[in-house]
């Protein structure tokens, strides 16, 4: 196992502090290591996440060798030759388990923003005290989004939210943890070839969930409520000028009508489980609040926006990988992390194989899968 | 979903986005209008021809349009008014998406109808006051729609109509215009 830095490595740098998971603890699981602690339905902070992957290497004796940057992994015969920062491997089967999550995604437009705006990724972002006074225009309404414009909206900076197409869940829903639905109900398990727009499923941005002791939801109307000011996704910058879509009506009906169809499936599975007498009754959330009048336009140069922080997505980075199984769109061409060159596998990446993939708890049963795989590929070369 | 008839052929969009897929050239299309001017403000424009799938296309007639002003500003009224044109064109794309996805989803319409509202001040065209914009200040949709769907799947239908429509993109978003003289 290759670790370009030290076990949890992202985790510890790559990640603002306040940051918890968005899972409750008792869900946060690796084969032979469960959360043990006070605090089931709790989230485990930065701190607590990558202790426990620490233990998780520890308990399962991985073979880690940490400062090992890969720089290159390419064809060599029938396997393949991994450079490193500490010399080279020679190898029959490589698991890519890179990540999702490498490089911030920002929109195109970002060289045409005045230089007296600062501008921030998730990578760059720590906590709001490092922001200058003033205005903040944070970008994309997804988990990282919709935590960060709380925060600094708390730290007493007026924020602007620029809100695209966004994923509206309620943190409990009938007194559980809505994640605790998405398991019991078996939406989690869907299988990566039983979901209808497979393509669609793997870019679909995270929900808009913190993970905080007292479990609020943290919604649009929620940051609305606190004094965030929502406005549409940023479609353009002219003339100095940041020029948002007046579409903004929409991307509301439609986070609002695709929740209300997810809690129809939960009340649905609940009814037909007999599962109804040990969860509240059936919730229905108020739509989403349309603000009397959006702008659409900001003079970036006025000096009420002094910083942008860009929650707009992450992307893989491959440029390490010199095997031709990268796509157009920079995404890993695979099928079910079988990927399109002999002996390449891949875990770890959005709806690898189920909806849960992605999840720390999610892991397990893709590995095992997937590993089943490879050891079948090895076997059968020793046979021919 | 076979027994539902709404009249588009949802099967030869879904063909055509997986073959498009991989041969994004051929997606790319140029609508071509042609203007004449005719007297006063009144003015008539010709569509017929245009290129997509690597080469050009035709309607099947052409199509003439007379765009005016009305009455109340002292002009000929021969045709509606050019923004009005951008109102058809908003109606007409959200409801072809309405059929589109209600096929796609397996729902029967009965009937679609739609009102389409566009503010305007008109202080703005005028130059009474620079603050005011030359465009609509908002626009409102409003459908009616019987189906054999719940309120909600009819809802559905409206809000991914939006997502996929051309001109609701177009008019909420800014586009690059270029105008040249020739």
């Amino acid at each position: 196992m290759l670790e370009r830095g030290e076990v949890a490595n992202s985790w510890r740098s790559e990640r603002w502090d306040s940051l918890r998971l968005l899972t409750p603890n008792w869900q946060s699981r690796l084969p032979g290591l469960s959360y043990d602690g006070p605090d089931p339905d709790g989230y485990m902070t930065i701190g607590e996440v990558t202790e426990f992957i620490e233990r998780f290497a520890a308990v399962s004796r991985a073979p880690v060798r940490t400062g090992t940057n890969v720089t290159s992994v390419r064809r060599a015969g029938d396997g393949y030759r991994v450079t490193t920062s500490h010399g080279e491997f020679r190898c029959q089967a490589v698991v890519i388990a890179s990540g999702a999550c490498n490089q911030p995604a920002v929109p195109k437009f970002t060289d045409a923003i005045p230089e007296s705006v600062e501008q921030l990724t998730p990578f760059d972002y720590r906590d709001p005290a490092k922001l200058p006074d003033g205005g903040v225009l944070v970008v994309g309404a997804s988990a990282t989004g919709v935590q960060l414009a709380a925060e600094v909206r708390r730290s007493g900076r007026p924020v602007t939210l620029s809100v695209g197409e966004h994923v509206r869940l309620p943190r409990t829903y009938r007194g559980r943890d809505v994640l605790w639905w998405m398991d019991a109900s078996g939406v989690w398990d869907q299988r990566y070839d039983e979901v209808d727009d497979l393509t669609r499923a793997r870019r679909l941005p995270s929900p808009q969930l913190v993970g905080t002791p007292d479990r609020t939801t943290l919604d649009l109307n929620a940051l609305a409520a606190m004094g965030v000011q929502l406005i549409g996704r940023w479609a353009a910058v002219r003339d100095g000028r940041a020029l948002f879509s007046g579409g903004l009506r929409n991307v509301f009906s439609l986070a609002d009508l695709k929740m209300a169809r997810l809690l129809d499936t939960f009340d649905e599975w609940a009814r037909t489980h007999g599962r109804d007498a040990e969860v509240g009754p059936p919730e229905r959330l108020p739509p989403t609040n349309v603000p009397e009048s959006t702008r659409l336009q900001l003079d970036l140069g006025s000096g009420e926006i002094r910083s942008i922080v860009w929650a707009t997505g992450f992307r893989p980075e491959y440029g390490w990988l010199d095997v031709p199984v990268v796509d157009p769109r920079s995404q890993l061409r695979h099928d079910g992390g079988v990927v399109d060159s002999p002996g390449m596998y891949a875990l770890g990446l959005p709806v690898l194989r189920r909806r849960k993939s992605t999840f720390i708890y999610g892991i397990e049963d893709d590995a095992r899968e997937v590993i089943d795989l490879l050891t079948r590929y090895l076997a059968a070369r020793r046979r021919s | 979903m076979t027994t539902v008839a709404n009249g588009v052929n949802v099967q030869a969009l879904l063909d055509a986005r997986e073959v498009l897929k991989g041969a994004p050239e051929a997606a790319q299309f140029t609508w071509r209008a042609s203007s004449t001017w005719q007297d006063g403000v009144h003015s008539t424009t010709t569509i017929q021809n245009y290129f997509g799938l690597g080469e050009e296309q035709s309607h099947k007639r052409e199509s003439v349009f007379d765009a005016d002003h009305p009455e109340t500003f002292a002009a000929t009224d021969n045709g509606i008014t050019p923004i009005e044109y951008l109102l058809v064109g908003l109606a007409s794309c959200l409801t072809a998406g309405v059929a589109s996805v209600a096929q796609n989803r397996g729902i029967q319409l009965r009937s679609v109808t739609s009102t389409v509202e566009g503010s305007h001040d008109i202080r703005g065209i005028l130059g009474v006051d620079s603050e005011v914009r030359n465009g609509f200040s908002g626009i409102k949709v409003t459908f009616t729609i019987d189906a054999d769907a719940s309120k909600q799947d009819i809802e559905a239908l409206v809000a991914q109509s939006q997502k996929r429509s051309a001109v609701f993109d177009a008019l909420t978003n800014p586009t690059d215009v270029t105008v040249e003289v020739a």
